[in-house]
């Protein structure tokens, strides 16, 4: 699988990352060397294994239904770099 | 009945379908131990994982899926013993991580049904194709100051349930249905507390128009986040009709997401959602697939408690209820349980009459709800022995009802203290009627000469000589007797 100038152009624009013009074409090389690589994986014959998510046998953790966080606001926006109060800021998001 | 809506080509039928956002009951949130309670201090309800901290990892909340196995059931859904957690990647300032953890092609819960009752009597099963569970965004607040705005992240990572429903739902009218049987179900459960104001129950819908007669499905917009029953049925009227002008001017619709503006009654397009449809679902590599065994699906099924549908089954049965006073009553299961403490052991249709039509008229007046009623369900059980017993003809009855209501005493201490008690002592009565026929010698020869209508006159005269306490029955059949020519 390869891809296209294009397409790393739409993914860096979902991804909110600023590529120059310049640098799409050697991004789409490399990116697509990097799925190239990935791809080996298909050779590996799968059909007698179900589909997962994980590689590990673990069972999900589960937490019991207790609130026992939270009540630090200050903490929580110590590193905002515009915290009024207790809130968080960013410029005005328009609807 | 058909909802048909008449464009300038034609008829046009509405294909309706409902996304219900329904906040967990619940003490924490889905994957932290942050409490969920509703106005509290800003970011007073965050830990470093609503936070979107570096590092911080998710960690379920039992009681959440043990909420959304519940709902599953209560919609008569298949239960999926396998689920996976997705991430849905996104920016947006309310949404700290990037993205949201919800489900994607492996949700908690499958294929389900709610039966609509309407109006006239007859039920329609609307398909549900799917519930999940997903984190809440946090909340964005634009009117705090003139360039920016202000995030509250407390309900960041509260647990919602999605349920989607199939497009089978035609009308306006139906969806609003829908909505209501929903929440019912969902507060009989305990599962949602089905507020929409405060937001604990948010709905998107899905509109689309098609010729009638057609079985296409044309392309849809989504309206976001209407927050009333009222609001989603005006909304999708209106979107409706705008397709139609769209349609019959030759144009064509665009798949979009639209906000409604119910002081302008219009929806409009919500630009910031054009790229939006690009989640790049993939499963969270912080959280294992969610397993169920039977056994906690087992435990959870035998403690559902008695849903809506099957509580109006069993009034229509042992009641002997119409449908629809049956489902007057099951809409809120504490509605349900006053109108069974009034029926025990009396008359169930009059006991059902009593709080449809008087008791619940009185909280509509007042704006209150049953937890709040001036007149407990033995006060009205005890006036309806009252009555049943004669002490009180139906006039008084409701006379006493009203003194209940503003003062809140016990109707056998107002029958006592007003010596309201009816009078079924015939002597009593007849001694009444005669001192009146004494005294109007020529309105009795009139009556006797075929002038039938004054014995309402003479109803009167002897209520009002015994103060309205004359058993009415009694009265009338005396006066029969008396009066005969």
């Amino acid at each position: 699988m390869s891809l296209d100038k294009a397409t790393v152009r739409r993914i860096a624009t979902l991804a909110r990352i600023e590529v120059p013009e310049a640098d799409l074409e050697p991004l789409a090389g490399e990116l697509s060397g990097i799925l190239g690589w990935i791809e080996q994986l298909q050779e590996v014959d799968t059909s007698a294994v179900a589909p997962m998510t994980g590689g590990t046998d673990v069972k999900l953790p589960w937490r019991a239904d207790v609130a026992n966080d939270g009540g630090m606001a200050e903490a929580v926006t110590a590193n905002a770099p515009d915290a009024q109060g207790a809130f968080f800021t960013v410029p005005k998001v328009v609807e | 009945m058909a909802y048909i809506l008449k464009g300038e080509t034609g008829d046009w039928e509405v294909v309706i379908g409902l996304e219900v956002h329904a906040q967990v009951v619940s003490n924490a949130k889905l994957f932290s131990g942050a409490p969920t309670t509703f106005g509290a201090e800003p970011n007073s309800q965050v830990s470093f994982i609503d936070a979107g901290m570096p590092g911080m990892l998710p960690v379920i909340n039992e009681h959440c899926v043990a909420q959304a196995v519940k709902t599953g059931l209560g919609l008569k859904a298949k239960i999926n013993k396998c689920s996976v957690f997705a991430r849905k990647n996104y920016f947006y300032a309310d949404l700290p991580q990037g993205y949201q953890i919800s489900q994607y092609d492996q949700p908690i819960v499958g294929e389900g049904a709610i039966v609509l009752d309407m109006p006239d009597g007859s039920t329609r099963a609307i398909g549900v194709e799917r519930l999940h569970l997903e984190q809440d965004a946090g909340k964005s607040i634009h009117d705090m100051h003139p360039q920016k705005t202000f995030i509250d992240l407390n309900r960041a990572g509260v647990g919602l349930m999605e349920i989607v429903s199939k497009p089978d739902l035609r009308s306006p009218e139906e969806a609003g249905l829908y909505l209501k049987k929903l929440r019912s179900i969902l507060r009989y459960l305990g599962t949602c507390d089905g507020n929409m104001e405060e937001g604990s129950m948010r709905c998107d819908a899905n509109v689309s128009v098609r010729p009638v007669g057609s079985n296409e499905l044309r392309t849809r917009c989504e309206i976001k986040n209407v927050n009333s029953v009222r609001f989603v049925m005006m909304a999708i009227e209106h979107e409706a009709r705008r397709h139609i002008e769209v349609y019959d001017a030759g144009g064509t619709i665009n798949q979009e997401t639209r906000l409604y503006d119910a002081n302008r009654d219009e929806t409009r397009s919500m630009r910031s959602k054009e790229m939006a449809h690009d989640y790049r679902y993939f499963p969270d590599p912080d959280l294992l697939p969610l397993v169920l065994d039977d056994a906690f699906i087992a435990k959870l099924k035998s403690e559902l408690p008695e849903l809506p549908d099957d509580k109006k089954n069993r009034f229509v049965k042992d009641y002997g209820l119409t449908a629809y006073d049956a489902d007057v009553l099951v809409s809120e299961r504490e509605n349900a349980q006053f109108f069974e403490t009034v029926a025990k052991g009396r008359d169930a249709k009059i006991a059902a009459n009593w709080v449809i039509s008087n008791l619940f008229g009185v909280l509509n007046k007042q704006g209150k709800a049953i937890a709040e009623s001036p007149v407990s369900a033995d006060d009205l059980g005890a006036l309806l022995d009252l009555l049943a017993d004669n002490t009180l003809s139906s006039r008084m009855a409701k006379e006493v009802f009203e003194i209940m209501v503003d003062t809140g005493k016990a109707p056998g201490a107002i029958v006592e203290e007003r010596g309201m008690k009816q009078v079924t002592d015939t002597g009593a009565i007849e001694a009444a009627v005669d001192k009146i026929m004494a005294e109007n010698p020529d309105k009795v020869a009139e009556i006797r000469a075929g002038k039938d209508k004054l014995i309402g006159w003479f109803t009167g005269q002897a209520m009002k000589a015994t103060q309205g306490k004359a058993n009415p029955a009694m009265l009338a059949e005396l006066l029969k007797k008396k009066l005969a020519p």
